[in-house]
């Protein structure tokens, strides 16, 4: 299919169709990283932007691997080395990346809705890697592939998100991307974790963790930030673990076959034990292989692989 | 020099409503003629003779919320291009709230401000003293000393006024002083977010301000107004829980009144999507029942006041994520405008209109709004059906931030009358 679509800044934006073909070309593209020699040369002569405002190891690595098994070239700049940035405001440094003519800008920034603010103002490509507690798009994608590759199909499977969906970047655009692809999502935590009106996005809130997890294909568990106990979210890790963590007990109330499934960084023994972490239900390190994949068919699409072809 | 207002709806609510001539001398009103009587004032050929047919003449408009950000914040708004913007809103008076740098919570600073607004002999600018010493909500300032030197009414605006003893100390205080004390009512503990709570801000992943950060304060002033039997002014009501607070202490026959702003009558928090920071103001924009709440309290007699809340915010502050972003919009230009809009669409009567945004701010800080002979001519000239349609890059005010940039409006003030002067005329880009 043609793509037409110049940024990927969330999830609800993209068709059915869309992610179908994202998810499709993703599946296609994992074998490359299977091989001796890790690369093509789908996007040579190509520069991507890793622009990261706030830190992130795993999902600005994930990026550049994607990037380099293209044979694109990946440049990472970020808040705290360039000094592009201090004193100079986001859309002067973003213009100023632009006028380096880069193919695609990949951002991440801790306020939600920055991506919009940049693709308002310069015309090269963005791709969203995480914006404030908003949406991370790619992370979404990535666990819809995951899925899918395991159960072969979304349509119909029930899903279980659990911890602390209000600043969950990841948890609003998993619920939005499985509900779309016909899944059926239950968001569970403690009350002062569930945001007002978390169904408009299509989840079911169920505060009681072992029903939300009663027969539910996929669990997926959230990070657990310490921080949060004095914002008084909860009282202490002990409790929390007790009431909201995954462990094997708990497990069985789900249908045997249930993946587990975590953005990561994980807190073992907070919200999941080290056992069911590591268990053969366990897909976490699936998750973190298949978004090198994931990457490699958004930077191909966006940057301009399939574009020039259909263009011409 | 004469000034003769001819063929207009005279219109002072409660006191006339009559085509009439307004004969202004030397700033004030002389004659007022039924335009039916034939008995045409002799025009001089040095009389300046205003056409006013199809237009009403009411009392000058009233804005008792703004932030001229002067001193300290002249890249945002300087009083000479707040009083411009107001001249053009149809305003012939604002009340400054003390948030500048340094605050204005002292003879001096209010003295800048009266001498430098009186000598554009435009918009009369009145300002508001800070209620505790540096907005810090430790002291109180010098109420006299502040009220001697042209304040009208004290508020920490922009911040609560946390300590109860604090706002309890400071109404009895201004009543001693013969100051009003305007409330901006916010709970701290409350207001972590930037945008109102609920499904758009979940959607949005922007952290929430509850309807309740507003209502708590709104339910504890109005117990301290008990407490004391001293009347105290609501700031910027934008949930329905403080209009029912309102109503509720109105019928207990407790001294509030209270004022809402034009983008709380107007728009709901649905506007910041996409992340528009035009949309991002102190209290946020509500839910769709928040904004039905405020428009039927302005309906019923709750809702006192129409005032802006204009708070000029350089592009800087605006063109950045929405976490980042200042609060505040400006407002001078749209508020008419938008009060029209009200009153096509059977809200507001246009004598209610014109009571909340002139004659009920003037009883407040103590000051007059009446069509009579022997008065001070303040007045403005509304043709109700002038197609406007507002540009904020073309405005008067220094700052652009409006969120009702492009807007096509019908009904604005065409002439702007302090002391008998013009100090605006629609079609004219020189307002003073
Ligand atoms: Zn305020």
């Amino acid at each position: 299919m043609a793509w037409n679509r110049k940024d990927i800044l969330d999830i609800a934006s993209l068709s059915v169709d869309e992610i179908a073909s994202i998810l499709d070309m993703a599946d296609g593209l994992k074998e490359i990283s299977e091989r001796s020699i890790k690369k093509v040369p789908t996007l040579r002569g190509k520069t991507v932007i890793l622009f990261f405002h706030e830190p992130s190891t795993r999902t600005r690595i994930s990026f550049d691997i994607a990037a380099k098994r293209l044979s694109a070239d990946s440049i990472s700049i970020s808040a705290s080395t360039s000094s592009m940035v201090k004193g100079e405001t986001l859309i002067d440094t973003a213009r100023n990346l632009e006028a380096m003519h880069p193919d695609v800008i990949v951002i991440r920034h801790a306020s939600s809705g920055t991506p919009y603010l940049l693709s308002r103002k310069i015309s090269t490509p963005i791709i969203n890697a995480g914006d404030g507690t908003h949406a991370h798009p790619t992370q979404a994608l990535l666990d819809m592939m995951t899925v899918r590759e395991a159960k072969k199909k979304l349509h119909g499977l029930r899903i279980a998100i659990v911890g602390d969906i209000d600043h969950s970047r990841v948890a609003r655009s998993d619920i939005e991307g499985f509900t779309k692809m016909g899944a059926e999502v239950r968001v569970s935590g403690p009350p002062t974790m569930i945001p007002k009106g978390i169904e408009s996005l299509g989840a079911q809130v169920m505060y009681d963790f072992d029903e939300a997890i009663d027969g539910v294909d996929v669990i997926m568990m959230l990070r657990i930030q310490k921080e949060r106990q004095q914002n008084f979210l909860f009282p202490s890790e002990r409790e929390y673990a007790q009431r909201y963590g995954l462990n094997s007990t708990r497990l069985k109330r789900a249908k045997p076959d249930a993946m587990i499934m975590h953005p990561g960084p994980l807190n073992r023994g907070v919200e999941i034990t080290p056992d069911v972490a590591d268990s053969i239900n366990s897909v976490i390190l699936s998750q973190v292989t298949n978004g090198v994949a994931l990457r490699m068919a958004l930077l191909y699409l966006v940057a301009g692989g399939l574009h020039s072809a259909d263009d011409h | 020099m004469r000034m003769i207002i001819k063929g207009g709806r005279v219109l002072d609510p409660g006191h006339m409503d009559a085509l009439a001539d307004i004969v202004i001398d030397d700033g004030v009103i002389t004659d007022i003629l039924p335009s039916v009587s034939r008995d045409m004032p002799p025009i001089g050929k040095n009389d300046q003779v205003i056409d006013a047919a199809g237009c009403h003449v009411v009392p000058g408009l009233i804005d008792m919320h703004v932030h001229l950000r002067d001193p300290g914040q002249e890249y945002k708004e300087s009083i000479e291009t707040g009083i411009r913007a107001a001249a053009a809103g149809g305003f012939t008076a604002v009340c400054c709230m003390p948030n500048t740098q340094p605050v204005n919570d002292c003879r001096q600073v209010t003295e800048y401000i009266v001498k430098t607004a009186a000598a554009f002999h435009s918009v009369l600018v009145y300002p508001v003293g800070a209620i505790s010493r540096g907005l810090k909500g430790l002291e109180l300032s010098e109420y006299f000393e502040l009220k001697d030197a042209g304040a009208v009414a004290v508020s920490d605006d922009g911040m609560p006024v946390v300590n109860s003893q604090l706002m309890r100390r400071a109404l009895e205080y201004a009543q001693g002083a013969g100051l009003r004390v305007i409330s901006h009512c916010e709970d701290p503990g409350l207001s972590g977010g930037v945008m109102n709570e609920g499904e758009t801000a979940t959607r949005l992943g922007l952290s929430g301000i509850p309807n309740a950060c507003e209502s708590i304060m709104v339910m504890r002033d109005i117990a301290l107004s008990e407490l004391t039997g001293i009347p105290v002014h609501i700031a910027h009501v934008s949930t329905r829980e403080s209009v029912h607070a309102v109503a509720d202490a109105k019928s207990r026959g407790i001294r509030v009144t209270a004022e809402t702003a034009p983008h709380y009558f107007t728009l709901t928090d649905a506007a910041v999507e996409q992340y528009d920071t035009h949309a991002k103001m102190n209290p946020p924009l509500r839910s769709e029942d928040d904004r039905e709440a405020v428009r039927k309290g302005l309906a019923d007699g709750t809702l006192d006041v129409i005032a802006t809340d204009h708070a000029p915010h350089s592009v800087l502050e605006k063109e950045v994520a929405f976490d980042d972003a200042l609060n505040g919009i400006i407002g001078l230009e749209t508020s008419l405008p938008l009060g029209l809009k009200l009153v096509e669409e059977g809200i507001l009567s246009f004598d209610a209109l014109i009571w909340k945004m002139s004659k009920n701010p003037a009883g407040i800080i103590g000051l007059a709004r009446d069509i009579a002979v022997g008065e001070a001519a303040h007045l403005t000239v509304i043709d109700p059906k002038r197609p406007f349609t507002y540009d904020a890059g073309n405005g008067f005010s220094k700052s652009k931030n409006s969120p009702f940039s492009g807007w096509r409006f019908s009904g604005r003030a065409v002439y702007t009358i302090v002391n008998g002067q013009v100090v605006f005329e629609a079609g004219q880009k020189q307002s003073l």
